[in-house]
């Protein structure tokens, strides 16, 4: 791989991978089962260099911002080269987000060009939201059918400028993204990230997962999110390694593509996986009395065996048939966005195969504490990266309390927002808001979270702020939602749910219309933000005098209350 | 050529078989996360049902944020 310790920047970096490696192939897209595109190092950057040229001719320059909206595909590596290669800065941002959320997020990161594809331009170009958000300027739109409307965008195929672009060198400490770690309610989190993030946070990740030419890397959460940022483009670009796009996710299509490309790695959220246990399972529960015997002693055999260290060889041999499924390639599955549990991360590594879990977030550059096989541990998040100092800050008697980081890789700060990042950054230290402690061997255990806010097992971080919105104008006295974690600390990382909290108007009654109007407006919310309870309080909010609800307080006057009596289920 | 109304009895159907719901007890509105209980994974498998049932092509993108029966119903009679 590529020494990062002598780059300032992504650009620089990407720049060298595609002149170290030009005959490899670093691309390669699949659309229901068939290969629609492999692209050479050579190739990328030959497609890569004429858009980077023509943002350059558009006036595009240091420090601009550029924002991606795309599935995975190759076009979004292709074009955040380019605009690394002009000295911009990339906006990645969410394509499952809704029109007016991501036209909010293109305001607020003050992004002058938008790279997108037709069926996302067609929602945001309609979008009311498109008003607001005048500082873009330059709008290149990639996949348009013949005659469609451009509705003010140029197609990206058509941005192919003439002659060299110029290499526009940014300074470690330069901003290399603005990554929005949150949904868009109240303020948006655009988490400010420096080139030496990344560089630090790859030489640290590789370290542990190394990639190297021949590695292929199966992309399949968004790229917008830091996990597939890093393995899913600049991990294995910085290694001549190569990485499989499918433009449909389907079940069956991402199944194929396993044994298809003999994957090496696969980033996949804990939902995926353990959809991935109970499909598996189906199977072995369904194999023939005898056949199912002599799996269960061969997976015994093999746990014991690789109960120190993972033995791909040897497990590749024991259970040949699950191995084949996968494509016999496949080195580890990596774990991330939220917190998986540990029977499936167990079912997996006795199959044989390891399981990198870990722990991190945006703001610290992804990956903070990783498993490192050394041994395999279900029952904790791993060890902390090399360069990453974690601390737990006012332990309990039982060791747990509040996790903080520092290393280099922590962000620069929240974009705009000066208050909330002296909140999130204390004298160095990032407060992640999550309760942990380390056992004896060092390894990072998690309790729960101090913050009020859920993550979901698809990997999506959801804030009571985004959430409240939907309730605007409920007929009731006054309202909050909060994490039900928040208010009854738990000290589980799954199954997090968020409730309504309702106090009504006196004498008003908890009527069925009232009932409905809530489930109504909650049914408006993406399944995955809505609440899954009420909860009917009887006093006064407590307030600011600026009347904005106290939530420590109230959460702190609510946890007097049973919480199964209160919660009632939606 | 179906009618919009027939697509959509289709889909109710095949979703009410596919997730073992009761048949006749899911409708054109209700949300189908929610009704059946299902995650995103689950419902992308039950696109896949649609398409070979349709015979259609359903990108992904299609039903990005699509929660109920009727807006599916929408875009699956629109490649018909």
């Amino acid at each position: 791989m590529l020494d990062l310790k002598k780059y300032s920047s992504i650009g620089e970096a990407l720049r060298d991978a595609l002149e170290t490696w030009p005959g490899e192939v670093c691309l390669l897209e699949s659309d229901r089962g068939e290969e629609k595109q492999r692209l050479t190092y050579r190739g990328f950057r030959d497609r890569a260099l004429p858009l980077a040229k023509a943002l350059q001719d558009s006036g595009f320059a240091e420090g601009d911002r550029a924002s991606i909206i795309m599935t995975n595909q190759s076009k979004w590596l292709i074009s955040a080269y380019a605009i690394f290669y002009c000295g911009g800065t990339l906006v990645p941002l969410d394509y499952k987000l809704k029109p007016e959320e991501q036209w909010k997020l293109l305001k607020h990161s003050g992004a002058s060009v938008l790279i997108t594809e037709y069926p996302i331009w067609r929602q945001l170009s309609a979008s009311a939201g498109r008003a607001e958000a005048a500082n873009i300027k330059t709008v290149l739109v990639t996949e348009m059918p013949p005659n469609a409307d451009l509705a003010g965008a140029r197609t990206w195929e058509s941005a192919r400028g003439n002659g060299q672009p110029i290499f526009v060198p940014r300074k470690r400490q330069d901003l290399a993204c603005i990554v929005y770690s949150s949904g868009t309610g109240g303020n948006p989190k655009g988490c400010m990230m420096t080139h030496e993030n990344y560089l630090e946070q790859c030489m640290a990740l590789t370290s542990v997962y190394p990639f190297w030419p021949g590695v292929k890397y199966l992309s399949i959460l968004p790229t917008n999110h830091a996990i597939d940022f890093m393995v899913g483009f600049f991990g294995p670009f910085t290694c001549g390694a190569a990485v499989v796009h499918l433009r449909t996710l389907r079940p069956e299509y991402v199944r194929e593509a396993f044994p298809k490309y003999q994957i090496t790695y696969v980033s996949l959220v804990p939902l995926v996986l353990k959809n991935l246990q109970k499909g598996l399972q189906a199977r072995f529960d369904a194999l023939p009395a005898s056949k199912r015997r002599v799996f269960e002693a061969l997976r015994k055999i093999n746990a014991a065996l690789t109960k120190s260290r993972p033995r791909l060889a040897l497990s590749r041999r024991l259970l040949k048939q699950v191995h084949d499924a996968f494509g016999g390639k496949l080195e580890a599955i990596i774990v991330g966005g939220a917190f998986a549990e540990p029977q499936t991360l167990q079912f997996f590594y006795d199959l044989g195969i390891p399981v990198a879990n870990g722990y991190g977030l945006t703001e610290a550059g992804t990956a903070v504490t990783v498993n490192d096989l050394k041994p395999f541990r279900a029952d904790t998040v791993g060890k902390p990266l090399p360069g990453m100092e974690v601390r737990i800050i006012n332990p309990d008697a039982e060791g747990i309390g509040q996790v903080a980081v520092r290393s280099k890789t922590v962000m620069a700060g929240y974009l705009n927002d000066p208050e909330m990042t002296a909140e999130a950054i204390v004298d160095g230290w990032l407060m992640t808001g999550d309760m942990g402690r380390f056992d004896n061997s060092g390894h990072l255990q998690l309790f729960g979270r101090k913050k009020n806010m859920i993550v979901t097992e698809e990997g999506k971080n959801v804030y009571v702020e985004d959430v409240e919105q939907v309730f605007e104008g409920l007929p009731v006295k006054e309202y909050c939602v909060f994490a039900a974690n928040y208010i009854w600390p738990s000290r589980s990382m799954v199954g997090e749910q968020l409730v309504l909290v309702v106090h009504l108007e006196p004498g008003q009654g908890f009527t069925e219309e009232l009932r409905n109007e809530i489930v109504a407006r909650n049914n408006r919310l993406i399944n995955y933000k809505r609440v899954h309870g009420i909860v009917l309080y009887h006093e006064d909010f407590p307030l600011t005098t600026s009347l904005k609800i106290i939530r420590v307080a109230l959460a702190q006057n609510l946890v007097k209350l049973d919480r199964h009596q209160a919660i009632l289920p939606i | 050529m179906r009618t919009l109304e027939q697509t959509t009895q289709e889909i109710l159907e095949l979703a009410a078989k596919q997730f073992k719901a009761a048949p006749g007890s899911l409708k054109a509105e209700d949300d189908f996360y929610r009704k059946l209980g299902i995650d995103s994974l689950q419902a992308l498998e039950m696109l896949s049902r649609l398409e070979n049932h349709f015979h259609i092509e359903l990108p992904d993108y299609e039903v990005q944020g699509v929660s109920d029966f009727k807006t599916l119903a929408e875009r699956v009679q629109a490649r018909l």
